[in-house]
């Protein structure tokens, strides 16, 4: 059975929400079935938020994620927070920034997702955008045709081209970790 | 994807299937989780010739959509808990008045503001219970974002059939989950509109009941000149001491939903025909039940679902049949037991009953009624 379970964590207001409807998004314009649920807490900005999606080609009736085959995590606090329920084949795409103790068994991808988003392009706000296509090029779960249509239904007008551009930096640094 | 097909948020359906049902107007204050109804409704009524108001309180947004209501348009209003609360005392007016009007409950963990962000199902007998004196009561629980979308506009025709408030009873799961929607054509959903009187406007008696014991209703400000009041009222709508005159109106409220049970019921059953144990289970409960369901069959265990579409009235003909044939009835609910009460006074007596409940703000886990099952087994 074709299923991926997907989590994504960061710090609240880094935009992983968004990032979790981009990827669902992405899977139904490939024809899949997809759903999205979230998690946070009350405050707007800071702690520790997650945002699942669960993509199949069949009927998908459990919403949450029981079983994670990729955990993306943004910061050291939301790896800490959401790093459970991971399959032994799951993958961990982290940021660089965070520290993983040597025991991990899962393989992990450590990623500069924050500082591409900070220092090259200079805007912290696509962070989540060099994350989805960071993501997409390790675990190829959508595809990059639906990936970026969904970005760009879903991203303010006139961002356009930042956004394209945070996509394919975030192919390209991806690429760069795997070598 | 066809434009049909869509990613679409819990909330964003409800807003979505009120205005395919009519609506014209809403009437609230915004509390999570159920904000993004008050948004969506502000950004797309002025759109279609309605009216958004935000009020200053969940009571007065309560009263608004019962007035506008009562003007002839079409109206909602959505909270959580805490302003559910809120909106009891109202709720028993629009009841008493005959008023049709929607109220959305995404619900949250309780009590008081509890936890904003966590689901529950801690409403649900609050959604019987919760304005005083006999009423009659219609609460729908939605278990997808389709079905938010299809059960918001049977919410509105029920309202306008029976002349009465509809709850529908959803939770933070569902209201903020988003997945995958086909949104029907337009000529393919079914509206009810209330009905009015043809009769002239002297002879029109706004509390003289039809043979479904519904009576006609008339816009307010369209001439029918009447009074509305939340005490007892006689056929013309006027304030009446008369024992007599106050039990048939109570009776006659409590009988719209009785006499029209079959109209109003429904519930979904998967793999119930050979079943040993059936789940009882709703909103995004159903879902985790599902999928315990699959797994326990692929174990050789015959598990079943028995899912209350219309938690009030509650399907007690249907449920009691199926419990003299099953040997164990398990309900996981998100509460420290409410619908289960129902299902015991029911069935108790043809079968056993199992509780199964999580009130710290997390989604009940199909693993977590897997491994119930597997205990009493």
């Amino acid at each position: 059975m074709d299923k991926h379970e997907i989590r994504l964590s960061g710090s609240g207001g880094q935009g992983l929400l968004l990032a979790g409807i981009i990827l669902a998004e992405a899977a139904i314009i490939d024809g899949k079935n997809a759903v999205q649920t979230q998690s946070y807490g009350p405050e707007a900005r800071g702690g520790a938020s997650k945002s699942e999606v669960l993509i199949s080609e069949e009927v998908i009736d459990f919403p949450k994620v029981r079983d994670c085959d990729v955990l993306l995590s943004l910061t050291q606090k939301s790896y800490e927070q959401y790093n459970h329920g991971i399959k032994d084949t799951g993958i961990l795409i982290l940021d660089s920034s965070v520290v993983v103790s040597s025991d991990v068994k899962n393989k992990v991808i450590s990623v500069p997702i924050v500082e591409t988003a900070t220092k090259v392009l200079g805007k912290p706000m696509v962070t989540n955008i060099v994350a989805m296509g960071a993501v997409v090029e390790i675990t190829k779960i959508v595809s990059y045709e639906a990936l970026e249509a969904a970005v760009l239904k879903r991203v303010p007008k006139g961002t356009e081209e930042l956004n394209r551009k945070a996509l394919s930096l975030g192919y390209e640094i991806a690429k760069q970790s795997l070598i | 994807m066809s434009k049909k097909i869509r990613l679409m948020q819990g909330n964003e359906a409800c807003v979505e299937g009120a205005i395919a049902a009519g609506m014209k107007f809403y009437a609230g204050y915004p509390i999570t989780p159920s904000t993004e109804i008050a948004e969506l409704s502000a950004e797309k009524l002025p759109k279609i010739g309605g009216k958004f108001i935000q009020m200053e309180d969940e009571i007065a947004g309560m009263a608004a959509a019962i007035g506008a209501s009562l003007t002839g348009l079409k109206s909602m209003t959505a909270t959580s808990g805490p302003g559910f609360s809120l909106k009891q005392e109202n709720i028993g007016y629009a009841a008493i008045t005959e008023i049709p009007v929607v109220i959305v409950d995404v619900q949250r963990a309780g009590p008081s503001t509890g936890q904003p962000t966590s689901p529950s199902q801690g409403d649900m007998m609050q959604a019987k219970w919760g304005t005083h004196g006999d009423h009659p009561v219609i609460a729908l629980c939605p278990s997808s974002v389709k079905e938010t979308f299809d059960l918001t506009i049977r919410s509105f025709n029920l309202a306008e059939k029976y002349r009465m408030p509809v709850l529908l009873m959803m939770d933070e799961v569902i209201g903020h989950m988003r997945e995958k929607v086909e949104i029907p054509d337009a000529s393919d959903i079914e509206i009810i509109d209330r009905k009015r009187p043809t009769c002239s406007k002297e002879e029109y008696l706004p509390y003289k009941p039809e043979a479904n014991l519904v009576p006609l209703m008339a816009d307010f400000g369209a001439g029918y000149r009447y009074h509305v009041t939340g005490l007892v009222h006689d056929e013309t709508g006027f304030p009446s001491n008369s024992t007599e005159i106050a039990n048939d109106l109570v009776r006659r409220l409590v009988d719209k939903i009785e006499v029209n049970k079959e109209d109003i019921i429904s519930w979904e059953e998967e793999n119930t025909e050979d079943a040993d144990i059936i789940i009882f289970a709703y909103g995004c409960v159903a879902r985790a039940a599902k999928t315990a369901i699959k797994l326990l069959r692929e174990k050789g265990i015959k598990v079943g679902l028995f899912r209350p579409i219309t938690i009030w009235p509650f399907p007690e003909e249907r449920l009691i049949e199926l419990s003299k044939k099953t040997k164990m009835i398990i309900a996981p609910e998100m509460n420290l037991g409410q619908m289960v009460l129902e299902v015991e006074r029911l069935c108790n007596k043809h079968t056993k009953i199992e509780r199964l409940n999580k009130v710290n703000g997390e989604i009940i886990y199909p693993e977590e009624i897997i491994a119930k099952i597997e205990g009493v087994l």
